[in-house]
């Protein structure tokens, strides 16, 4: 259970929030049950906001200025997980998946069932009896099943009903001075990079927009809700991307690299970015240094793509911070990332405050 | 005894075979109150003892439990820091790949297991499991940092604490087999109520999941036991996958082993002790080989009769282990009621294999 205590604002060793870093991603939020890290976001940010809310679909939206220039930052709280899905008459779950997760990653997790974080285990068999033509076989997710060592399916019922959401029972560490070890860091970091963009923000013409999104995970549905009634004249989505720079792959292959700057993407498969807006975002990294790679991936998709067809069109740009094993239990990402990236968040708000990108 | 405690403190303390010395400085620790004497023997197997009443010689009792578990151990640290492995026993792959580990460097460090991923592998990559050789244990840290800490050799084990489940259940590491040593410090326990006649040996041994290695051999024929009772883990029911001869309920009570490597007095003997206590018992068929110390105890010296009693657990071999704590106690009580039960007669029978008993 989150405890709300836990969340400050503040601690900032190298430059990155962790206290608020490590609640957002110890925090549980399945599409369509971000509640938690609606909390500790609107905890975060209440005293320092003009205006907070939430709308029909669940996106937290806050407001901070009143300029003429309306801008969106979008970082989504959902991640993914598993939900309740059956019951078998030992007591044992079945669960469905709620967004994209390698199924070889599932059998042997320790998870926490629902909101109330009922500890249970995703078993397998012991693999003494199986046929050795087996043993090299990735089991799929229908065939496992969670143990929260109920005796019968009416008990399983009563402590889990269908729709529990399931998550991984992670919890966020630190592994060295720069590295962070938490679930969910796909788009936890990017909750935190726009979080602290707004609390650092101070323009005289902008209207600030921050968007934390529901459902990306599930089709970025929410930054679609949010785009078409905030009405932005541009919108930075601030994300998480899978890094592979692990042994036994070689770039471009690795896509991005940890420790090299939020990665700016050229395309992927929901949106082309916008060139103009990409470009600006290029040149301010440059003028001023900030450390900043290309997404060398031009697959999956993000809330971009559900910003930018939204009335006449919104010029919409993806940015993110790498993430080694991104949707997986336990994902690693490098805080000078971080910083680079609220950075140049605050850049690319400067420079449109002063009008030098035309919105 | 805090079983659940008791479990989560040996779980922490596990370790591959070769590194159970915490495991048995922990054992020396938490019996202490229950043994009159105990030691390390040469190989490293944890000897506790407490004694009989009866006039020396006395008769012996000897229960074995391992201290080892599966695991791996670096072979190899590659550019950027990752660390390569190789297993320790008989690790199952599936549930490898993210899982995160702790690697006993020159201070005990956090990493996760990764590979390449998903969307770099073809389809038919993506349907099998990832060769142990291709796995890295990513650390987070700089290079030069790893090669100061970790060096070839140095053991890999699971990261899961010990978690209560539902119903008494619980789940973490290599409850296989704390789970048997949590079962002797039951019976330690039971035992230290009041005076028994027997000499008992607490003991935890080396290298059992490395199967040949085992240090119940060496244990044997050190100690010189009347009779040995080994305390394993044996396969939980769980759906799917079950050898329908071969599982065991949860919560069904500790299984006694039949066969080959179980002597039939001894076997009669429990079934009879827990009769009387009134404790539900299963019977565990192994004709031959029981996999477990007590293959090697056996033909130790001029042979030593052996029995043989598990814990059912789940997903053996697993990062979530799971099993019951009414099955650990009552097997602790069992064992307790058995050892009061050796005296010089029963263990003059044990030679004794005409039928009319």
């Amino acid at each position: 259970m989150l405890r709300l205590d836990e969340v400050k604002t503040g601690s900032t060793g190298a430059g990155v929030d962790f206290d608020l870093l490590a609640a957002l991603s110890n925090a549980c939020g399945l599409a369509g049950d971000e509640d938690e890290v609606r909390q500790v976001l609107r905890q975060a940010l209440a005293s320092d906001a003009c205006e907070i809310y939430t709308d029909t679909i669940g996106n937290l939206i806050v407001r901070k200025g009143n300029g003429p220039v309306r801008v969106m930052l979008c970082a989504h709280m959902d991640e993914v997980g598993l939900m309740v899905a059956g019951y078998d008459d030992n007591g044992f779950l079945r669960f469905k998946e709620s967004g994209g997760i390698d199924p070889r990653v599932l059998p042997g997790r320790a998870v926490r069932v629902g909101r109330a974080g009922v500890p249970g285990v995703i078993g397998l068999p012991a693999g003494h009896w199986l046929d050795p033509a087996d043993r090299d076989k990735v089991v799929p997710p229908k065939e496992l099943l969670i143990d929260i060592g109920a005796r019968s399916r009416d008990e399983a019922v009563a402590v889990a009903p269908p729709g529990t959401p399931v998550y991984f029972a992670t919890r966020f560490e630190r592994l060295s001075d720069k590295i962070v070890k938490g679930k969910a860091l796909d788009d936890r970091v990017g909750c935190l990079v726009v979080a602290r963009a707004l609390l650092e923000a101070d323009f005289r013409d902008l209207t600030l927009l921050a968007v934390f999104s529901v459902q990306e995970e599930v089709g970025f549905r929410g930054a679609q809700v949010a785009a078409f009634h905030l009405a932005p004249g541009l919108a930075l989505a601030v994300d998480g991307t899978s890094s592979s720079d692990v042994p036994g792959v070689e770039p471009p292959d690795t896509s991005t690299h940890l420790g090299e700057g939020p990665a700016i993407s050229l395309l992927d498969g929901s949106i082309v970015m916008h060139a103009k807006l990409r470009e600006h975002l290029v040149a301010l990294a440059e003028r001023h240094g900030v450390p900043h790679q290309y997404r060398r991936l031009t697959t999956a998709g993000t809330d971009s793509g559900g910003i930018f067809l939204q009335r006449t069109g919104i010029p919409s740009c993806t940015m993110a911070v790498p993430c080694r094993y991104i949707h997986g239990p336990s994902s690693l990402a490098n805080t000078d990332d971080i910083v680079a990236a609220v950075r140049l968040v605050g850049l690319l708000l400067e420079s449109v405050d002063k009008g030098e990108f035309p919105v | 005894m805090n079983i659940f405690e008791e479990l989560a403190e040996l779980s922490r303390a596990a370790a591959i075979h070769g590194l159970e010395a915490e495991t048995a400085a922990l054992l020396a620790r938490r019996w202490q109150p229950w043994l009159d004497e105990s030691r390390s023997s040469t190989l490293g197997n944890f000897i506790g003892l407490a004694r009989g009443t009866d006039p020396e010689p006395r008769p012996s009792v000897a229960a074995v439990a391992h201290m080892d578990a599966i695991g791996f151990m670096v072979t190899h640290v590659e550019t950027g820091g990752f660390l390569r492995l190789s297993a320790v026993g008989g690790v199952n792959r599936r549930p490898l790949l993210g899982q995160e580990v702790e690697v006993l460097g020159r201070r005990r460090l956090v990493g996760v297991i990764g590979a390449k991923p998903p969307h770099l592998s073809t389809p038919e990559e993506r349907k099998k499991l990832v060769p142990i050789e291709d796995l890295s244990v990513d650390l987070g840290l700089p290079e030069a940092a790893v090669r100061e800490t970790v060096r070839p050799g140095d053991g890999v084990l699971y990261r899961q604490d010990v978690v209560a489940l539902r119903n008494g259940r619980v789940a973490g590491r290599y409850l296989d087999d704390t789970a048997g040593l949590a079962v002797i410090g039951v019976a330690l326990e039971e035992l230290r109520r009041e005076p028994h006649s027997a000499d008992f040996y607490a003991v935890g041994t080396v290298g059992e999941e490395s199967g040949r290695l085992s240090g119940g051999a060496t244990a044997a024929f050190e100690l010189r036991p009347s009779l040995a009772v080994v305390v394993e883990v044996t396969f939980g029911t769980s759906p799917g996958g079950d050898d329908p001869t071969n599982s065991f309920a949860l919560g069904s009570g500790p299984a006694i082993g039949i066969g080959a490597n179980c002597h039939p007095r001894l076997v009669n003997l429990f079934k009879s002790a827990a009769d009387e206590l009134g404790l539900a018992t299963t019977l565990e068929v192994m004709p031959g080989g029981s996999g477990t110390d007590a293959w090697s105890m056996q033909t130790a010296r001029g042979g030593v009769p052996t029995a043989i009693l598990s814990v059912p657990l789940r997903y053996m071999h697993t990062p979530v282990e799971t099993t019951s704590l009414d099955d650990i106690r009552s097997a602790g009580q069992l064992l307790a009621a058995v050892a009061r039960k050796v005296d010089w007669t029963l263990v003059e029978a044990l030679s004794c294999y005409d039928s009319t008993k």
